[in-house]
């Protein structure tokens, strides 16, 4: 049994039932899931936590999802790695990695589509949709074909093939949109108004923001029931942002790690940094922004929860930062040559992020510090393809290697 | 008839102009304000729209034209 009540408007604080809405009717506020605390602490302990999948299943009881309609993917319960290596590198003394590019579809969207997708199973739907250019059709693709619902996935006439494939495997209906990329965002809107479909980000929006919350479970689980002092996270819509810090909030709030602070920083691409560009003016008005990065998975540039982000910055005393392409790319190739871990380019903002953050004096490098990787790098091949080690030549001969080796030491450790 | 929600976004000479009782003057629409913060340089709207679904999207496109971006309540709803 699900411990959520109704769904609250964030701005005037009316209720609605929990159905598929995502506005307040009254003041167009956004809606957020609301909960029995009462009910969630009676019954909330570690041992329960720990006695369950390892997957965002263990959770359960913290999200507004019936066990019987839980459609399973395994989602989550990815690994949090303790990067030493890139912390020497960073001159950082105590860093990790939440590496959510373990997920089915290799992103940390997996989360909140799997949330999205079993609760609109609970309200009765029967097709999945979204507009996407890539992580999220893939995932909500993949949430159809496991539950057996239908899948449309609406995306831009322009959208590279190789990231439709992405989605087009698990056989959903995919619209590609002749118009511009605000076209697509319009038409779905009205979509989501007009049909009996569960747009995961639209009408099942304040449910599927929900699984967000469990990047924040699994880290203080993984860290020993623990909260960080620091957080970096990319920023798109600033939902996931803000999601995270409610999670170590809840978690505190049930007496199940320490009352600490965590400070949020949040990282963007400088072509698409709306958020952090408020930030610096010391203003909550966010401007939108036609984005122009190689951060596709971060291109909001109009973002529904960045005004959240920013309340959520100066709360914790947090910080925001934004990087070049440039710097994207040599943050994915940092975290690649020093963890093993390749991530796409929203991850390259996270780590570019993070050394900015250090930088400018908006993260302490001697506090324990989390930052998320919230995408696997296949996924964005392109932006590094040009930038990395490139193959020895040599024919098939012994000499052949020793003469083409030794022009080269430096491809390779200095072996016996 | 059709009810449409959206944001307008005003930046620059656009925030002086009267574009939302124009909009009710020379359209079949009926505009009804929901929420806004609007500065000297820059503001925003939120507000319904309320007519024949043809009749708002030509309304929408003149006020597009006159520079005001216009967005859906939700924000961006196109995802990687």
């Amino acid at each position: 049994m699900t411990y959520a009540t109704c769904l609250a408007c964030r701005e005037c604080g009316r209720e609605f039932p929990l159905e598929p809405l995502h506005v307040c009717d009254f003041c167009f506020g956004p809606l957020e899931v609301a909960y029995d605390h009462d009910g969630i602490q009676s019954k909330i302990t570690r041992e329960r936590i720990e006695s369950g999948p390892r997957s965002i299943w263990r959770y359960i009881d913290l999200l507004p999802v019936d066990e019987d309609f839980i459609v399973d993917l395994n989602v989550g319960w990815t690994p949090l790695l303790k990067a030493d290596r890139l912390a020497d590198r960073l001159g950082m003394r105590e860093l990790w990695i939440k590496n959510d590019t373990c997920n089915p579809s290799w992103s940390f969207k997996d989360r909140v589509v799997a949330v999205a997708s079993s609760r609109a199973r609970q309200l009765g739907f029967t097709t999945l949709a979204c507009a996407s250019t890539g992580n999220l059709a893939n995932s909500v693709s993949a949430h159809a074909a496991r539950a057996g619902m239908d899948a449309i996935v609406f995306i831009p006439h322009d959208l590279e093939a190789g990231k439709v494939l992405g989605s087009a495997v698990y056989n959903p209906t995919i619209v590609s949109v002749n118009g511009s990329y605000d076209d697509v965002n319009r038409l779905c809107s009205e979509l989501a108004d007009d049909r009996h479909w569960a747009f995961v980000n639209i009408n099942v929006r304040p449910y599927y923001a929900e699984g967000s919350r469990t990047l924040a479970y699994e880290v203080a689980e993984q860290l020993g029931w623990r909260a960080p002092r620091q957080v970096v996270a990319p920023m798109a819509s600033g939902s996931l942002f803000t999601k995270i810090h409610k999670g170590f909030q809840e978690f505190q709030r049930y007496g199940l790690i320490e009352d600490t602070p965590v400070r949020m920083i949040g990282a963007q691409a400088e072509g698409c940094s709306p958020i952090t560009t408020a930030w610096r003016n010391e203003t909550t008005n966010i401007r939108p922004v036609k984005p122009d990065t190689i951060a596709k998975s971060l291109a909001i540039g109009n973002p529904a929860d960045g005004y959240y982000a920013l309340k959520t910055m100066k709360r914790t005393d947090g910080g925001s930062t934004a990087v070049t392409d440039p710097e994207v790319v040599e943050g994915i190739q940092m975290l690649a040559e020093c963890e093993g871990v390749f991530a796409e380019t929203a991850g390259g903002v996270t780590i570019a992020g993070l050394r900015q953050a250090i930088e400018t004096g908006q993260l302490d490098p001697d506090e324990a510090t989390v930052a998320f990787i919230t995408g696997g790098g296949l996924k964005t091949s392109d932006a590094v393809v040009e930038h990395v080690t490139q193959p020895i030549p040599v024919e098939g001969t012994l000499q052949s290697f020793e003469a083409a080796f030794a022009e080269a030491p430096e491809a390779v450790g200095v072996g016996g | 008839m059709s009810t449409r929600r959206v944001r307008f976004t005003f930046e620059g000479d656009a925030v002086k102009e009267p574009v939302i009782y124009l909009v009710g003057h020379e359209f079949e629409v009926v505009t009804n304000i929901r929420m806004a913060d609007v500065e000297h340089d820059f503001g925003w709207v939120v507000l319904e729209l309320d007519g024949d679904h043809d009749e708002i999207d030509r309304a929408l496109a003149w006020v597009e034209a006159k520079g005001v971006r216009i967005d859906p309540v939700a924000g961006d709803v196109v995802e990687s």
